[in-house]
């Protein structure tokens, strides 16, 4: 069997190891590649649809593709295409819109709780580890169910349930470097807290928060169409990707393509968002290579 | 060495070349390697990182991968040669024909499965024994190693063991199948000094007993001096030289070898010296004498730069959901003790006796409990952080890993001027100029200063850490543990620069070390610490030449020695008391302590 | 051991009281004012004070949660404000089918999961490690509702194997076929997750000192990954799929829409759509009850595993 090719033992492993990192970076690549074009697609939407996703034409509904509507049309008659690229507006911006939120408060809470321990740091765990215990989409739904499916709305109850992962990724690694002896010098130094967390924490520990938000990208965006999906995202004749695989599931025995098409397009976002942050983790520490 | 391969001979090799593919060259990390090894002898291979030794340990044993990874030669073990078996008769010599014993005992052992389970595999799978009668070999094997208790100890798993105990089992573990062959890499590193006579003295008379050869991995000359038979010394993968022990420290013949062993301090060569010494450093490759042993001037300040008083740093510990308080840790227990301008006083002991706490209590990176510490006249116990900051430039430090005390990601000269910028003490031009000038000082390139500390060996860094604190103007420097990490060689040299810094400067050091040798070559004044108190204090000299109390004694008795002509006489093969930690009730107060005074200025905490 | 499972218990209880406190924040703290809500824009003042009456809202605030509190723990729940039975009976009638396919998506995964992880470990950088860990990426990419639909798409309509509506009961094999579908969608991603975790976790553990020590014994392969390799590698991996627990339920809530099966997820939708406050507030204490009862259930599996954890 293989196991002395991976228990064996390799000289200087902290130098890391070039094919993998050669590896890892094609995955990052290719994911990359495959998220710029969605979003360069959903830039250019208003360009590239020829149709108006919001016109209904209910003559053609539930239409098979054909050379006028490339994937079909819905069930108001409303270009799959168009609506599939102007879907892809709505989920990556409520996606970068949460995950930046989230990254932002919930990094600075996982720092300072980190840093000052204690009573504190105690206490917001705590408070972060009740609302990790409650399911998130069941969570973002009574959120989203209370206040009303706007898009401040969806965003905010998708950065509340994003807030304690973060947390705990900024604090695990804050704890980590507080104990290392170049703060004890900065410290030894009389250096301020901010110029310690600022200029010297911060540096360290900000490649891993960003893989994470890599990561956790493609959760809002997953989340987003899921809360859609079950009627809770945006209103028509707003086009979202959850709402037309709603409409697509309503609509299966007649028409699949309705459903395919954004189907299609979510999981491919999703993975090419995974792709990126597992090849961005494995750069940044291949020691962690995978770890979930 | 020469002579037919007769029924005495255990290991026969010849050529061995281990080398690593990286960026599609075979880089070679271990270089035509040759030597031997009868029944009952003991073989110490020595050298400093990156020389190769491990790797040779683990080349015999058929442990480096195939996949990038090559082992030439021929390595002839009872007849076989281990290098041409495949993998399924390879793992049947392994933990049965040949052992092997590894650095670090906290880690090697399974966490999960009992000790009892661990020391019976080799036999199951060995021997075909079943798990009942592995376990009662096992309890035999416990005994062999000393451990008290063993019946009991059988079921336990390897956290309720301290370090010391660990090993025990590892040595167990190795000689469930009566190998032929033992290999010992590093073994006693990890521990504390006098756990690590213990092991030596076990080691020693289990060889005895049972017969084998012992192939002994270690860095430390002291250790080669102590337990070997013929010593072979490599460097950068090739073999330096090979001869018997006393020969070689005797009568070095390679460039080398006369290097290493001059860096290395014996314990007792200073006895009647009343200063530090220099180290004697000779280059490796054309055998120059780089640097003299010369003595270093006395102190002659009378005033204290440093005085301290009744210390005391505890920590509580908090348990059960509410946080209550359940105990105490004694940490730094009512330690006083005075420094001059331009002197040396070493701190020493064993792992937890509260050397490092105290030395970061004075700098006031731990807050203490109690206290009076005394600097340059102001007591900075009591001032706040506002005017600590005032006093911190200077106040020093330099720590023991070199990997850990540099900000990763800052270039080495902006971590030289940043503090210089935070205390106002130079603008950014003139903040560059004195950084470049500090590293000169150090005896690094100046124009290094835009790289980052990756880049750099961990002797480099440690001369940037001393660079990074010189360039505040510092008063007194605490060293903890400064040069524990580094290669034997580039010890000396670092504490050659620190004494020529303090000859310059007319520094004071705080000398945190656990390493009695370097201790007795480098300081003026020495105080010996036990359980957070210190129980022994004066001149170098008495302290050293004349220990009164029964730890200092059994502490310098432990210490070995890197002479083989002083070998020790039998110690006491039991496992002795593991180092207690002093974890105390909340509300315990310590006994009054009474103090002797032995000689001028040597003082002993008297033994009840 | 014992002490052990009685604080993880303590503390269990402790998160839950505090996650049910959240509940009752996160409905009456966020503005809209739930009878508001529920009536809609054009009732009238004396409509919306008759409704706010009738749930309680009138009522001072630490009263109201006194009495949500006593409720909760004692079961009394209320009765739904769409169909008028009490809500627990609604909800424990439900209970059983999503407990079956969480527990069949457990097991699915962890079949799969497990195996799948330790192959790739050993296999590391090789072709059985590289497809595994597309596969495996691929799997968790799919949103639950995709990937449901998909299936549903291919095996139910297409192919016509299983029913469309999952809710089959009487024989084993209607059983079988409606549990398949919704049990599988569940099962697969749940298994690309532990399959993920189970690699890193094994290549973790096999760079470790005692794998060296193990193979320098002379203990064969299969002993090494067996004994000392996953027995080690198992604590993670545990750890992780407790956590993921609350994704679990998630995606259960899609799956039981789209394979139209009756469970808490269609419960929870109907109530979200029809504003059923009450039964909405009985549904996040089922949910916090479960959350609270795998936290348990998972420290006690640690408990077993971990030979650490009786000394703390």
């Amino acid at each position: 069997m293989s196991i002395e090719a991976v228990a064996a033992v390799r000289p200087a492993d902290r130098a890391g190891r070039p094919m993998d990192a050669f590896r890892s970076n094609k995955l990052a690549a290719l994911g990359l590649l495959l998220l710029a074009s969605i979003m360069a697609l959903a830039a250019l939407a208003p360009l590239i649809s020829w149709h108006d996703p919001a016109i209904q034409d209910v003559v053609h509904k539930l239409g098979r593709p054909s050379l006028s509507h490339i994937f079909g049309t819905d069930e108001f008659g409303r270009d799959i295409w168009a609506r599939t690229i102007f879907g892809a507006r709505v989920s990556l911006m409520i996606g970068f819109a949460s995950t930046a939120l989230a990254v932002l408060i919930g990094s600075c809470i996982g720092i300072l709780a980190g840093w000052y321990g204690g009573r504190l740091d105690t206490f917001v765990m705590q408070v972060m580890d009740v609302l990790l215990a409650f399911p998130s989409l069941i969570l973002g739904m009574i959120v989203v169910a209370m206040l009303g499916p706007s898009v401040s709305n969806i965003v905010l109850a998708i950065a509340l349930t994003s807030i304690p992962p973060f947390a705990r990724i900024a604090r695990a690694p804050t704890i980590a470097i507080k104990s290392r002896d170049f703060v004890d010098a900065c410290r030894s130094f009389g250096f301020s807290t901010p110029r310690i967390l600022l200029g010297h924490v911060l540096p360290n520990i900000v490649a891993e928060i960003l893989v994470m938000a890599a990561l956790w990208l493609a959760n809002a965006i997953r989340t987003e169409a899921s809360l859609a999906f079950v009627g809770l995202g945006l209103k028509p004749p707003i086009a979202t990707w959850g709402g037309m695989i709603r409409e697509g599931f309503d609509n299966i025995l007649d028409n699949p393509w309705l459903a395919l098409v954004p189907g299609t397009a979510v999981l491919v976002v999703i993975f090419a968002l995974n792709l990126l942050g597992d090849g961005l983790r494995d750069a940044v520490d291949p020691r962690l290579k995978d770890a979930t | 060495m020469s002579g037919a391969i007769g029924p005495h001979r255990v290991l026969s090799v010849a050529g061995l070349t281990t080398s690593f593919r990286s960026n599609r060259q075979w880089r070679p990390v271990v270089s035509d390697l040759s030597f031997h090894l009868d029944q009952r002898e003991t073989l110490a291979i020595v050298g400093e990182s990156g020389s190769g030794k491990s790797m040779t340990a683990l080349s015999l044993m058929g442990l480096v991968t195939a996949a990038n990874g090559r082992v030439e030669g021929e390595a002839v073990l009872n007849g076989r040669d281990l290098l041409k078996l495949f993998e399924p008769e390879m793992r049947k010599v392994r933990g049965n024909e040949l052992a092997m014993i590894f650095q670090e005992p906290m880690t090697s052992l399974n966490p999960v499965m009992r000790i009892g389970a661990q020391i019976a595999e080799s036999l199951h799978y060995h021997r075909g024994a079943d798990w009942g009668a592995a376990r009662i070999e096992a309890l035999r094997l416990l005994d062999l190693v000393r451990i008290p208790d063993s019946g009991r100890r059988l079921d336990d798993y390897p956290h309720q063991f301290s370090g010391g105990m660990r090993q025990r089992v590892m040595i167990a573990m190795a000689l469930a199948c009566r190998p032929k062959l033992l290999i010992a890499d590093e073994p006693t590193t990890a521990l504390d000094v006098t756990v690590q006579a213990e092991i030596l003295e076990l080691m020693k008379e289990l060889q005895r007993e049972q017969g084998m050869a012992l192939l002994f991995i270690t860095h430390d000359m002291g250790v080669v001096a102590e337990i070997a038979d013929r010593v072979l010394v490599m460097w950068r993968g090739n073999k330096v030289e090979e001869a018997p022990v006393r020969e070689l420290f005797a009568a070095p013949q390679a460039n080398y070898t006369r290097a290493l062993i001059g860096a290395v301090p014996r314990l007792g060569a200073m006895r009647g010296e009343a200063n530090p010494r220099r180290f004697t450093v000779i280059d490796p490759i054309d055998g120059r004498s780089v640097a003299t042993e010369a003595e270093t001037p006395p102190v002659t300040d009378t005033a204290p730069l440093l005085e301290v008083a009744q210390l005391t740093t505890r920590y509580p510990i908090t348990s059960g959901i509410l946080g209550q308080v359940s105990a105490r840790v004694h940490a730094v227990e009512n330690v006083s003790f005075s420094l001059r301008r331009g002197e040396t006083l070493a701190l020493v002991g064993e792992s937890g006796c509260g050397k490092s706490t105290a030395g970061r209590t004075i700098l006031r990176l731990i807050e203490p409990t109690s206290g009076v510490i005394r600097f340059d006249g102001q007591d900075i116990a009591r001032l706040d952080q506002h005017q600590l900051k005032a006093i911190r430039p200077k106040l020093q430090m330099i720590f023991q890993d070199p990997y850990a005390s540099l900000d990763p990601r800052q270039p080495v000269g902006r971590a030289i001027t940043e503090p210089m910028r935070v205390h106002g003490m130079a603008t950014a031009a003139d903040a560059m100029d004195r950084a470049a000038a500090a590293l000169v000082k150090v005896g690094l390139d100046p124009a290094m200063a835009q790289r980052l500390p990756h880049e750099f060996s961990g002797g480099q860094r440690q001369r940037i850490a001393i660079a990074r604190a010189l360039a505040l103007g510092p008063k007194l420097i605490v060293a903890d543990e400064a040069v524990s990490a580094l290669d034997v060689s580039v010890k000396a040299q670092i504490l050659n620069l620190m004494l020529d810094l303090q000859s310059e400067f007319g520094l004071s050091y705080l000398f945190i070390s656990h390493d009695m040798a370097v201790v007795e070559r480098f300081s003026h004044r020495v105080a010996v610490m036990y359980m957070g108190e210190i129980v022994e204090i004066g001149p170098r000299r008495a302290v050293i030449g004349n220990p009164q109390h029964p730890y200092t004694r059994r502490l310098l008795d432990a210490v070995p020695i890197a002479d083989p002509s002083v070998r020790r006489r039998m110690r006491s093969r039991l496992a002795g008391q593991e180092l207690p930690s002093p974890i105390r009730p909340p509300g315990y107060t310590p006994p009054e302590r009474i103090w002797r005074t032995v000689d001028e200025g040597h003082f002993v905490q008297d033994v009840a | 051991m014992l002490v052990y499972l009685i604080r993880r218990t303590g503390l269990a209880l402790i998160t839950g009281l505090a996650v049910l406190t959240l509940v009752f924040c996160v409905v009456r703290i966020l503005p809209g004012k739930p009878s508001h809500v529920i009536l809609g824009d054009f009732a009238s003042q004396a409509a919306i004070d008759a409704l706010d009456k009738r749930i309680g809202l009138d009522r001072p605030i630490p009263v109201q949660y006194l009495d949500f509190m006593g409720k909760a723990v004692t079961g009394n729940w209320g009765v739904s404000m769409v169909t008028d039975r009490p809500v627990i009976a609604e909800i424990l009638s439900v209970l059983p089918w999503t407990l079956e396919l969480t527990l069949a998506a457990l097991l699915i995964g962890v079949a799969t999961g497990i195996p799948l992880g330790v192959l790739a470990a050993l296999k590391r950088n090789r072709a059985a490690d590289n497809v595994i860990r597309v596969v495996s990426l691929v799997g968790l990419s799919f949103p639950a509702f995709v990937s449901a639909v998909l299936l549903l798409l291919i095996f139910a309509i297409e192919l016509g194997w299983t029913p469309v509506i999952s809710a089959k009961t009487g024989s084993f094999k209607a059983w079988a076929q409606s549990l398949a579908l919704p049990a599988i969608n569940l099962g697969l991603i749940n298994a690309a997750y532990i399959t993920r975790v189970t690699r890193s976790a094994m290549l973790e553990v096999l760079h470790a000192d005692y794998i060296r020590t193990a193979r320098a014994k002379g203990v064969p392969w299969y002993a090494v990954v067996w004994r000392h390799a996953l027995g080690n590698a198992m604590l993670p991996i545990v750890t992780v799929i407790g956590l993921f627990l609350g994704i679990l339920i998630g995606n259960s809530v899609l799956t039981e829409i789209v394979f139209n099966r009756p469970g808490l997820g269609k419960l929870i939708v109907g109530a979200l759509s029809q504003r059923d406050y009450t039964m909405l507030q009985g549904l996040m204490v089922i949910y916090t009850l479960l959350v609270v009862a795998v936290n348990v259930l998972t420290d006690l599996v640690y408990g077993l595993v971990d030979p650490r954890v009786e000394i703390r």
